[in-house]
């Protein structure tokens, strides 16, 4: 598998969003600056966490309309997978590839920990490798992830399958108490309708070795590299 | 000589040089420099070279006296932050630093830029940033501005750190009414570099330019209330408060432009513009290096409107650093900075004058010798009275608490020890993907990137031990961060140290300083754990009381195979609870004897150094040799509190008998006997450890095992793993839910 992964000011997971690409594909990805306006022909393009442009104005507004943004919504029209996590989902919301926009924590603070996640459709380039209604570990570290979308938007997200995860508890219930965020029915992450754009808040390039506490942020990874077998 | 421009100077009189805080000695050392007196801007870089915070003045005749050097010491004190060989032409490259009165005039700020800075001092080494620790101390959780504080600094320290992508590992918090009035924001930072690519501050080479980076120059940070006076401001705009303003978003781009500026060779050398901004970096820049700097101030980016030469050279505006480049690089360099949409401006070149020349517009406003300036700064041999000894308590006089299950409960629920994740969860602790050891146990752990090594981290001090006794106290803070590395299986190698204290012209505070000293001194010594970098905080103190000394120690440890690291957690059921080293039920100075019965009094317990050697180095060959699979060392709330944490980490209860002797059983449950350590082995091995520590004249002493969900110590008390958690976690978060 092919990858890339974006770099914008103030990015900070772009090395980790590397490190796991790199491992687990076995091959290193492309970088793509925010001011390139052509990109490799890649499988998949990875916006990475961090604080682009300081978090200024409104978490991932100003990378939204960066020169290379064009070149990946062009990729993403082509049905290349395109994968955003934490200010890259939120990246993703801003550029109108997914629905909804991630608000401030309802905690109103910064939460960085490790939440159980129960994965519910598997059938989606990002999942298959997991099991249905498996509960998997992944670490979250954000002010702003707190899911909303009009009601409309959830009613087809629910429908159409597009909610592929949820925060749960470690039984696997999505209980308030498992919302680490205040999200809109325990919403940790969303694909677009085509089925080839996902964004999340939790990080799973940060949980891809036993020594970082475990191995269960593989399976994203690894779902994208079984769609192309 | 250059000639000065004296237009718009202020006559520089009596009451202008004391609102600068020198004393007339230091005005008359300061002509003398000079040969004539000085201009405004002089006298406003003196002042500030000077202080006690940039001089050391009160200090620096006691600090000489540290151990500093080891073999695998690199860069000792001196530099921007200490750097030690950790293998492989590797370096870890780390300091502590204060920002204790920003934080409690204005927390979030105060906290941030004070991560900000220590940040800057690592990475204008040519490390990158790996890891953030803090040491906090605020006051009584029942005064009305506490709550306020901690939540300001605690969203100042992730508001900046998380930024910046450097993950927040670890850290300590104590509240005492000493510090009720001066909270302690001490902010570590320990960076990567390879050994061929350190970069140092002193200047060379005779016309290379001088570089100016980062982020604009402003009026904030200006040196506070000296210069109130509106006669040299142009107009009545209100000076602004003094605490400077973070931008970590700049910092990024700083880190990254730095970084990939310092991995070409062009760089001769390279200085972050701390406290005292541009005066103290070119002055050490300059002085460190033998040679002169000509700076034009016309040239420096500027944020405000009319500044003056003073401002400038007093402003504190934050992310900003000072490059000397080789000739003709500056179009290389200039790309690069460009790239990062950071301010690049050449504002001066290295001279052979020796001296700091100022030019703003067309004239001279300043011309210093800087060596003069800097090797001539004060030093005082301030007068000092050593701290009373105070009586050792003896446990027979201590109540026996009626209740064991109340008693730890209350415990393990008090702003002393309940659990500090209301905090940790707010810093980004994961970011970088190395962080192997997350907050909570004895020391965080990070990995060395792309290698199977890992630094251990850990930030320790037991203020009340210092104030009942600075001497052992001094000696506690090393020994606890040394051994905190050891109980991860971390090779203990060197320390900084953040010395706070109250107002050193009071002889009970230096006689505190001095004895503090010489218990780190001691330390250090014994364990072969130099310290290599560190920062001094003086006058905290309000309304004449003095804080508790506070000589807060950052540690750290090197695993060279990071898959032995281990954890406070025991892992199986049936795994054999053992205790590493004497028991003598010491409870003068505990928490306990603080918490149940209301008394702060009483010697500390004594700290034995060749004792701590002995069984430290003890526990963490076990640890190397896979036969130890948890360990937790003995400190605040003595044995039964770390069991009690222990059981917690592993979700598995515990069966545990104590044979107390002639020790009362309070005493040898609550007791802080220090060289202890509790420790899990599998049944297979106990045989085996025993024997070895007979080998090793080590006191072992089996306590139980790993078993159920209850930690049961036979006729003492047994309490569920859910009463333990939720006693422990809800302290702070209710604390801090309550908005009184």
């Amino acid at each position: 598998m092919k990858s890339a992964v974006v770099t914008f000011p103030a990015s900070n997971c772009n090395r980790d969003m590397f490190d796991a690409l790199e491992k687990i594909t076995g091959k290193t990805p492309y970088q793509i600056w925010h001011q390139d306006s052509e990109i490799p022909d890649v499988d998949l393009i990875a916006l990475p966490g961090g604080f682009s442009f300081g978090d200024y104005l409104r978490c991932g507004a100003m990378a939204a309309r960066s020169p290379a943004i064009k070149a990946i919504a062009l990729h993403a029209e082509r049905g290349g997978n395109v994968i955003g996590v934490c200010n890259g989902f939120q990246v993703l919301t801003e550029m109108g590839l997914l629905p909804g926009a991630l608000m401030r924590n309802s905690s109103l603070k910064f939460v960085c920990k490790t939440v159980h996640l129960q994965v519910e459709n598997t059938s989606t380039n990002f999942t298959n490798a997991y099991t249905k209604g498996q509960v998997i570990d992944i670490p979250i570290a954000h002010h702003d992830g707190n899911y909303f979308a009009d009601e409309d938007t959830l009613k087809i997200l629910e429908t159409n399958g597009q909610i592929p995860f949820r925060y749960v508890s470690k039984e696997g219930n999505a209980i308030a108490s498992a919302n680490p965020n205040g999200s809109q029915n325990n919403i940790a992450g969303i694909i677009n309708e085509r089925g080839n754009v996902l964004g999340m808040m939790p990080h799973p390039e940060r949980l891809i070795e036993d020594a970082q506490g475990g191995t269960d942020g593989r399976g994203f990874f690894e779902s994208i590299i079984n769609t192309l077998k | 000589m250059t000639k000065i421009n004296w237009n718009n100077n202020p006559e520089i009189t009596d009451d202008l040089v004391k609102e600068h805080g020198l004393s007339v000695d230091e005005h008359k050392l300061m002509i003398k420099i000079l040969g004539r007196k000085p201009t405004l801007t002089e006298l406003g870089i003196f002042s500030v070279m000077w202080s006690e915070h940039c001089s050391y003045k009160s200090s620096k005749l006691h600090l000489k006296t540290l151990p500093t050097e080891a073999p695998w010491v690199i860069h000792g004190p001196g530099e921007n932050a200490g750097v030690i060989d950790i293998g492989d032409n590797q370096a870890a490259i780390f300091k502590m630093e204060s920002h204790n009165h920003p934080s409690y005039i204005e927390p979030y700020q105060g906290a941030a830029t004070g991560v900000g800075g220590i940040l800057r001092d690592v990475f204008t080494m040519g490390a990158r940033p790996i890891a953030n620790m803090n040491a906090l101390r605020f006051g009584s959780p029942e005064h009305p501005k506490t709550r306020h504080l901690l939540s300001g600094v605690v969203e100042g320290i992730g508001g900046y750190g998380n930024c910046v992508g450097v993950p927040t590992i670890g850290g300590e918090t104590n509240f005492h009414p000493s510090y009720n009035g001066n909270i302690l924001v001490n902010a570590m930072a320990v960076g990567l570099a390879d050994q061929d690519k350190i970069f140092l501050s002193a200047a060379a080479g005779v016309g290379n330019p001088v570089i100016y980076v980062g982020s604009k120059t402003g009026r904030d940070g200006i040196h506070g209330a000296t210069m109130a006076s509106a006669e040299f401001t142009e107009d009545n705009e209100e000076k602004r408060p003094t605490v400077q303003v973070g931008d970590p978003f700049t910092e990024k781009l700083l880190i990254e432009a730095c970084i990939e500026l310092m991995s070409t060779d062009m760089v001769v050398a390279i200085q972050d513009m701390g406290a005292a901004g541009l005066t103290s970096s070119s002055v050490e820049m300059a002085s460190g290096g033998g040679v002169g700097f000509t700076i034009n101030l016309d040239n420096v980016p500027q944020r405000e409107e009319n500044m003056t030469p003073y401002e400038m050279m007093l402003s504190e505006s934050q992310e900003r650093m000072l490059v000397v480049l080789k000739p003709d690089r500056v179009g290389e360099a200039e790309a690069i900075f460009k790239k990062w949409d950071l301010d690049f401006a050449v504002i001066g070149e290295i001279t052979e004058t020796g001296n700091l020349t100022l030019l703003f517009e067309g004239k001279t406003v300043a011309d210093i010798p800087t060596q003069p300036l800097a090797d001539n700064s004060p030093e005082y041999d301030r007068p000092w009275i050593k701290t009373e000894i105070q009586p050792t308590i003896d446990a027979f006089d201590i109540p026996i608490p009626i209740d064991f299950r109340d008693t730890l409960l209350k415990m393990i629920n008090s702003s002393d020890l309940s659990s500090r994740e209301w905090i940790w969860q707010q810093y980004d602790h994961q970011v970088m993907a190395d962080t192997i050891q997350i907050p909570g146990g004895d020391a965080a752990v990070v990995r060395v990137h792309g290698t199977n090594k890992a630094l251990a981290i850990s930030t320790d001090c037991t203020p009340r031990y210092c104030y009942a006794d600075p001497f052992e106290g001094g000696k506690q803070a090393v020994a606890e961060t040394w051994r905190n590395l050891t109980s991860v299986g971390a090779q203990p190698l060197a320390i900084t140290d953040c010395l706070n204290f109250g107002n050193p012209e009071r002889p009970d505070i230096m006689g505190q300083f001095v004895g503090a000293i010489e218990g780190i001194r001691e330390a250090c010594t014994v364990l072969d754990y130099p310290v290599i970098s560190g920062n001094v905080s003086l006058y905290n103190e309000t309304n004449g009381t003095g804080i508790h000394p506070t000589p807060a120690i950052g540690g750290v440890g090197l695993l060279k195979d990071s898959s032995k690291m281990i954890t406070i957690a025991p892992k199986n059921e049936g795994d054999v609870i053992m205790l590493i080293g004497e028991c003598t039920g010491h409870l003068g100075c505990s928490l306990y004897l603080n918490i149940i019965e209301g008394r702060e009094e009483g010697a500390p317990p004594p700290v034995d150094l060749t004792l701590e050697r002995k069984n430290g180095d003890f526990v963490r060959t076990q640890i190397q040799k896979r036969i130890i699979t948890a360990c937790h060392d003995v400190s605040d709330g003595g044995l039964f509190v770390t069991l009690s944490e222990m059981a917690m980490a592993s979700g598995h209860g515990m069966e545990i008998t104590i044979n107390n002797g002639d020790i009362p059983i309070h005493a040898y449950g609550f007791g802080e006997d220090q060289a202890r350590y509790v420790i899990s082995v599998s049944p297979d091995n106990v045989k085996g450890i025993i024997t070895a520590a007979r080998d090793a004249n080590v006191a072992i002493k089996n306590l139980g095992i790993v078993q159920g969900n209850t930690v049961n110590i036979k006729n003492t008390f047994t309490i569920t793993l859910n009463e333990l958690l939720d006693a422990h976690s809800t302290w702070m978060p209710k604390y801090m839910s309550n908005k009184d």
